[in-house]
């Protein structure tokens, strides 16, 4: 291991924190409250009397996991569990506002339900994980549950194109949300037993260094497959997701550029193939290319359009929680576009505020991979922070404009029970692996 | 690994980095594009989310706002809808503002930057201000007497206060309640098609967007131009007209309803509508001196707006004598809107002097508080005040012993002037039935109200249609009720 320029000596602890974390967790609560009287204020003149309720309710999840953090992650980052909370507590202001819409829909409990199993989730996680390192012997198990999860949807009937719920008794499940951080388990497993090889091994062609196919054909065929399968499902957003991360990994692991060079070239024969095949995906580059398409044929905006005049109508400061007419985007507004309610009703300044929130949990994994220094902990750190660092950018890049919009889930803030859950689950890891690598032992 | 973990950092910062730019190229440089999309529903949810201000008659609304909860929230309600119809029009969610409504759109909706207090905050913070008021000039009363005395008929009144041009009455009928077309659902499309498919053309505002030949009513202007012009000096000398009057030019000959009109004096001739003696007045005074006449009225101006707009009343230019004949009989091209025959009735009333006619006194901000008035508006002088004198004397002796006895109002000096025109392919059509007339009660110290009144199909025999007969009796409710009131 490479681990030149890490310089925290075995004998000196960094200071806990948690202090700091409280603090931190009750200004991410009274900023949520605030927010929820806020809407209450704009669409009924008055304080909801619920707001009492959700801001313990909130507060209790963060005192929750704030006393497990205390217990057993003491030296954790302070900054990620109050992102954590802040991100879910907007998500559940803006969830609970698009509700007062739509009359007969309950979103936001729900939501709230969701939130609460996934802290449970992260206290378990933080309380019971002492050594991540564990996680690595349970790689294989890893990845025969992310494929198991990933190829169960093909058996339930399609949701807007795409197979990607399983519903059971009312509930539906992503089982996608979870197969990522499992995958990203298995990686950095496998890319730390196997990197030299990968690096090193095989035969030389042109300026590249091919690996042994030994080495790399199982990677490639778990790769391949879990990607053949999104393709099935239809769902391009966790299938580029699926694409980056393990470019990523593969980078970090191997320190070849070349790997990004490939890795550009397959995503754009990819894209390009995909495109060209499958309908679905066609139209979405489509709208992407002419948003206002179907306005001049006469069928009124589409989705992108509605959610590029909602963050137009935002401008800088926003019209205000419970102002804005995000609604207008249609069923989708509460999940895939609830970006388009923040960038409308805070506008550019809150927005910017909450892609710095999301760049600052981002950074804070990547900070904690740079800290530790066993290969596999700062694999399974970058790529959960790159997993975050890509969703968001996926997603947000998609209802912006930006590129062509895949369905995906705004980490923490849409709405969805199995992507909240997950989220906590990477939040938890990231407080474990943070943990350690401020205590500075290993 | 260290290194890449950083590249890696590097990486995501650009992507976060790429996310902001992108806002901030959506929400601030396209924004403006964005905004004014037609297909951005916002303006629209702007616009009927707060209740409209209100048209106010006599000082009370003759609307309301009523709140649906629906994303277009608000909904116009009337009051005595059918009846205000042709002056406030409709506005609805689906079809858009017509009328006062639509040209008074600014204060109502709230849109003016005049309603804001503070225009430059309000512009920063993009408040809306509430909708103002718009103070009309309409006389409730008269308003409610045209209406009732048109009854089920098919017509039009008009009435101005001739000193002002303040529109006092504006009603036609058939009407309809605009109140069926506020708002979005089935019900309101239905209604659309039902009032647009309606052969009775509802929605027409036949007192201004209508225009009908004005017959002996037209009278006015050529007794007018004749007079200052200088071809009659006396009214009660003879004219030297024959009848029947041959049209200059061709074999036809004209004829009058009824007798005694062969070189009959003006005041006569005036007093039983003899169409030889006008026609064969019309042609002495030429072409260029009647049109000069008539647009000095107000014929053959496209811009009239009460603030919306009135459709031009014609007076043909180019004329054979024949045609310019029958044109200074209100025949032939000459077209008028029930509006510019109460203008020409004021025009005698008021000394000669055509006010220009307005419909809004004054708008204001929802407390009260007013934002433009109407203001000193342009008067034109259509006759010399001799020959106003004149003509009101001519006009008093038709209501007093000829044609007009049914718009007398005992206690109060009357002019009015009938008219029955004659129209459709070879006079076919059911002739119109008008009447103008101007108004003084007795303390009056000038008259205070002009009418004109057209009905276009009235159930009586064709034989007895008159101005006199039909329409006389409605101008004499209209006016009665201004002197009242």
């Amino acid at each position: 291991m490479t681990s030149a320029g890490i310089g925290i000596a075995a004998t000196v602890r960094l200071p806990r924190r948690r202090g700091v974390e409280l603090a931190l967790l009750v200004v991410a609560v009274l900023l949520c409250v605030s927010g929820y009287c806020a809407v209450g204020l704009a669409r009924n003149g008055g304080v909801p009397p619920g707001a009492a309720g959700y801001g313990a309710g909130l507060g209790a999840l963060a005192l929750c996991a704030h006393l497990a953090v205390r217990l057993r992650a003491p030296y954790a980052d302070p900054l990620l569990l109050p992102i954590g909370v802040l991100l879910n507590g907007v998500g559940l202001v803006l969830i609970h506002r698009l509700d007062l819409e739509t009359p007969g829909e309950r979103a936001a409990p729900a939501q709230l339900v969701w939130s609460a199993l996934g802290v449970g989730l992260f206290t378990c996680v933080v309380l019971a994980l002492r050594d991540h390192r564990v996680l690595k012997r349970y790689a294989y198990v890893s990845v025969a549950a992310a494929l198991a999860l990933l190829t169960l949807p093909v058996l339930f009937p399609a949701v807007n194109g795409a197979r990607i719920w399983i519903r059971i008794a009312g509930f539906s499940i992503q089982p996608g949300e979870f197969a990522k951080v499992l995958l990203a388990v298995f990686f950095a497993a496998y890319l730390a037993d196997n990197r030299t090889a990968l690096a090193y091994a095989g035969r030389r062609i042109w300026f590249m260094q091919l690996p042994t196919g030994r080495v790399l054909g199982p990677i490639v065929a778990v790769w391949l497959i879990s990607v053949g399968v999104l393709v099935l499902e239809r769902d391009l957003g966790t299938s580029l997701l699926f694409f980056g991360l393990f470019v990523v990994m593969l980078y970090v692991a191997t320190g070849r550029t070349g790997w990004i060079a490939v890795g550009l070239l397959l995503a754009m024969l990819g894209a390009v193939a995909v495109s060209a095949l499958e309908p679905h995906v066609h139209s979405r580059v489509e709208d992407w290319l002419h948003p206002f398409a179907s306005i001049d044929a006469g069928l009124g905006p589409g989705q992108l359009a509605q959610s590029l005049f909602a963050f137009s109508a935002g401008g800088v400061l926003g019209t205000g929680l419970g102002l804005g007419h995000s609604v207008l985007i249609g069923f989708a507004a509460k999940s895939d576009f609830i970006l388009a309610t923040a960038g409308e009703e805070l506008g550019l300044a809150g927005l910017s505020a909450l892609f710095i929130l999301y760049g600052l949990l981002v950074e804070r994994g990547y900070r904690a991979g740079l800290a530790l220094r066993d290969p596999f902990g700062r694999l399974l750190a970058v790529g959960l922070a790159s997993i975050v660092a890509l969703q968001v950018f996926v997603i947000s890049g998609g209802v912006t404009g930006l590129i062509p919009l895949t369905g995906m889930a705004m980490p923490f803030l849409a709405q969805g029970g199995s992507s909240v859950v997950t989220n906590w689950a990477i939040v938890a890891l990231l407080i474990r692996l943070s943990h350690a690598a401020r205590t500075g032992e290993r | 690994m260290t290194r890449h973990i950083r590249h890696a950092a590097v990486f995501s910062c650009l992507l976060l980095l790429a996310l902001l730019v992108n806002a901030a190229r959506v929400q601030v440089v396209q924004s403006p594009a964005y905004d004014d999309n037609p297909a951005n529903r916002r303006a629209d949810i702007a616009r009927y989310g707060a209740p409209r201000g209100d048209i106010l008659v006599d000082g009370a609304p003759v609307t309301g706002s009523r709140d649906t909860g629906e994303q277009l929230r608000y909904e116009r309600t009337y009051r005595d809808g059918p009846l205000y119809a042709p002056v406030t029009g409709f506005s609805s969610q689906r079809y858009g503002t017509t009328l006062l409504e639509h040209s008074e759109d600014g204060v109502l909706s709230g849109a003016d930057p005049a309603l804001s207090a503070f225009p430059l905050i309000d512009g920063v913070t993009r408040a809306r201000p509430p909708g103002g008021q718009v103070v009309t000039t309409v006389n409730r009363r008269a308003q409610r007497a045209a209406y009732e005395g048109l009854g089920g008929r098919k017509g039009a009144v008009a009435a101005v206060e001739p000193s002002t041009g303040r529109v006092l009455a504006l009603v036609s009928t058939p009407s309809y309640d605009p109140a069926a077309l506020s708002g979005n659902g089935g019900a309101v499309r239905r209604a659309w098609a039902r009032l647009n498919t309606d052969p009775d053309q509802p929605m027409l505002n036949r007192a201004v967007r209508q225009t009908y030949p004005p017959g002996s009513t037209f009278k006015v202007v050529t007794a007018a131009a004749a007079l200052d012009a200088g071809i009659v000096n006396d009214l009660d000398a003879p004219t030297d007209s024959p009848a029947p009057y041959t049209l200059p030019g061709t074999t036809t000959s004209l004829t009058n309803e009824g007798s005694g009109c062969e070189d009959a004096p003006l005041r006569a001739a005036f007093e039983w509508s003899c169409n030889t003696v006008f026609a064969k007045l019309g042609v002495r005074v030429g072409v260029r001196n009647m049109v000069a006449s008539a647009e000095a009225f107000g014929f053959n101006d496209p811009g009239v707006r009460i603030p919306f707009a009135v459709v031009p009343s014609t007076f043909d230019k180019a004329v054979d004598q024949a045609q310019l004949a029958l044109s200074a009989i209100g025949q032939y091209n000459t077209r008028a809107t029930p509006l510019q025959m109460a203008m020409v009735a004021a025009a005698v009333a008021n000394g000669g002097q055509v006010r220009t006619p307005y419909l809004v006194e004054r708008t204001t901000r929802r407390g009260g508080m007013t934002v433009s008035t109407a203001g000193s508006r342009p008067a034109r002088q259509a006759m010399h005040p001799s020959t106003a004198l004149r003509l009101k004397e001519l006009m008093r002796d038709v209501v007093r012993e000829g044609t007009g006895t049914n718009a007398a109002i005992p206690g109060a000096v009357v002019g009015g002037k009938t008219g029955t025109a004659q129209h459709g392919v070879g006079n076919s059509g059911t002739p119109y039935a008008w009447f103008i007339s101007w108004a003084q009660g007795e303390r009056d110290i000038e008259p205070r109200v002009a009418v004109a009144v057209v009905v276009e199909d009235s159930s009586l025999d064709r034989g007895d249609i008159t101005g006199g007969d039909v329409a006389a009796p409605i101008a004499r409710g209209v006016m009665e009720a201004v002197l009242t009131s």
